[in-house]
């Protein structure tokens, strides 16, 4: 194993595009009889046959429980889980591999801090700030906590292009401010956010910073104490893990504190018939047995992305980000949202037609192969303050190529060629 | 240019020279005044919405506007529905809306149901792209809760 000491090291395996397309099956498929372009990545990742060979090999030579047995298959099932864990613990720098939660995805990890962390920090006349361009899973459940505890919910703006308006940020963000839940990078917009700007602010206050890194985990390096951050939440299937399994970290002496989030095996030391006590981390929030086939594939995930090295998929992205806003914008009647500036922006760029709906345009290029996401990009609120209902997306991952960027541009003038018969 | 453009396939079959016609050009946009019927549909997901209005004289639908906006499945659709209503009982509005409803599902439809789709039958496409088959209702089931509401006045 390369690599494992830092996640943003130079990986020891060469960017080779060609290799890299080679390891992921599905790039081999055709859709509608074209060559599949897959730019619909921030939706979720494909796989390479290091992480579906995973799940084969644990299936078919390790399957069993882990923390029960003391035989051969748990043991080893066990060690594979845990090994997991200590992988995405050093991908995210993280201090201690107990502080790394695995819970079903971002959404489940956010959940988890709000039924627990918040329920019982957050009263009547405090606030949780959040900004202006979350994904819905950032927003509800503070929302619906906001409700049930009197507190206010704020939201820290953004300007025209969507970078974060920080002087703002410090008259939001006050004494009264128990969390600052941000995401790391929109999914909309692909603003990267200064988040160690804001756990600055945050933590001046007294509050906690919470990262939704579900859009920058899988794409840059992310170093929980650079960033100092207190809470980081991310899903598997957005950077070339399976479904159903995500992460939520946090610093340990929060977590410790936290009552448990659901009760079950696994995640209780000692149960008499009138009471329990709850285990030590991680396994206090992991009632139940847990998707364990999944954490060892998110390990094989980390380990595929460790060996390319967070630098170079980084780099690659910015290269083909800088590349698709030219040429898209290059088609003169094509808005895109977000900073205008690509080096301010991740690998996601929503557009918006002058003419063609966003649903007609991903119909035409699905007919040619190419997959991208149209409509609300589950962040209504966000997507209606362009003034716009829907927007399409394209979004790039380590095997994306500037010929699929082609593909793209073309596609949507053979579109435009369509609908202007 | 034509059709069956290289990679555009079977783009022809969900997009009728009939459903284009309507998308560009759609019927009985004009503010309907003092409306009997006056309702607003969205589909959120998509972010269509339609605003529909009609007058209802005698039972029968004697005007109609409606105007959005959305995807040429849901607007095309919107203005073919503008086109059939008007002069119609609110029973045969209801027949029509169960046709629609049956056309989009891909089942059989009747001779008598064809007859009073006529053109909406192009709308029939859609069934090879079930999920723009929304697109396609969203028009038609908002008009039919609402003029149930109306009825039931």
């Amino acid at each position: 194993m390369s690599n494992l000491d830092s996640n943003s090291g130079a990986g020891s395996r060469a960017f080779d595009i060609d290799a890299i397309r080679a390891d992921f099956p599905i790039l081999q498929r055709k859709v509608n009889g074209q060559d599949l372009v897959y730019l619909d990545n921030a939706a979720s990742s494909q796989k390479p046959s290091q992480v579906i060979q995973s799940l084969v090999d644990y299936y078919e030579q390790t399957n069993s429980n882990v923390h029960r047995g003391v035989h051969t298959l748990s043991i080893e099932a066990t060690d594979a889980y845990e090994l997991a864990r200590t992988k995405v613990a050093k991908f995210i720098n993280a201090p201690r591999s107990e502080e790394v939660i695995w819970t079903r995805n971002t959404s489940e990890s956010l959940n988890l801090v709000a039924a627990t962390w918040a329920e019982a920090n957050v009263g009547e006349g405090d606030n949780i700030v959040i900004t202006a361009m979350e994904h819905h899973s950032n927003i509800v459940p503070w929302q619906q906590l906001a409700f049930k505890k009197g507190a206010e919910l704020r939201y820290l703006s953004h300007n025209d292009d969507g970078v974060i308006d920080l002087d703002g940020a410090s008259s939001v963000i006050d004494s009264r401010t128990k969390l600052v839940a941000a995401t790391h990078m929109s999914n909309v917009l692909g603003t990267i956010n200064p988040i160690a700007k804001l756990a600055e602010l945050a933590h001046a206050v007294g509050a906690v910073i919470l990262v939704d890194a579900a859009q920058s985990v899988p794409h840059m390096p992310v170093d929980v104490q650079a960033l100092d951050a207190d809470f980081l939440c991310f899903s598997a299937h957005k950077m070339l893990g399976p479904t159903g399994i995500g992460v939520l970290w946090g610093r340990y002496d929060l977590l410790d504190a936290m009552p448990p989030y659901m009760f079950g095996g696994d995640m209780i030391l000692e149960v008499t018939y009138e009471d329990a006590n709850w285990n030590d981390l991680p396994y206090k929030f992991e009632a139940g047995t847990p998707n364990i086939a999944d954490a060892i594939a998110t390990g094989a995930a980390v380990d595929y992305l460790s060996e390319l090295g967070m630098d170079k998929v980084w780099q690659h992205e910015q290269e083909l980000t800088a590349y698709a806003m030219e040429q898209v914008l290059s088609l003169g009647n094509v808005r895109v949202l977000g900073p205008q500036d690509p080096a301010l922006r991740g690998g996601v760029i929503s557009f918006i037609h002058e003419s063609i709906h966003p649903h007609d345009l991903g119909t035409a290029l699905d007919q040619q192969g190419i997959a991208i996401r149209t409509g609300h990009h589950c962040a209504m609120p966000l997507v209606r303050s362009f003034d716009v209902v829907a927007a399409a997306r394209a979004s790039f991952y380590i095997y994306n190529t500037k010929s699929e960027v082609d593909a793209l541009v073309n596609g949507i003038s053979e579109t435009e060629g369509y609908f202007s018969r | 240019m034509t059709g069956g453009m290289s990679g555009l396939g079977d783009m022809d079959e969900l997009y009728e020279a009939i459903i284009l016609d309507h998308y560009r050009s759609p019927r009985n946009t004009a503010p309907v005044e003092e409306a009997d019927v006056d309702l607003e549909v969205n589909n959120p997901f998509c972010g269509d919405e339609f605003h529909i209005q009609l007058k209802v004289e005698d039972d029968a639908v004697s005007q109609v506007g409606i105007t959005g906006r959305g995807c040429a499945i849901s607007q095309a659709s919107a203005s073919l529905l503008a086109e059939l209503v008007e002069g119609k009982s609110s029973a045969e509005v209801r027949a029509a809306v169960d046709a629609v409803r049956r056309l989009l599902k891909g089942e059989e439809i009747t001779d008598e149901e064809a007859d009073i789709l006529g053109d909406i039958e192009a709308l029939g496409g859609v069934r090879k792209f079930p999920v723009r088959i929304k697109c396609a209702l969203l028009s038609w089931v908002g008009l039919d809760d609402a003029l149930k509401e109306h009825l039931a006045k």
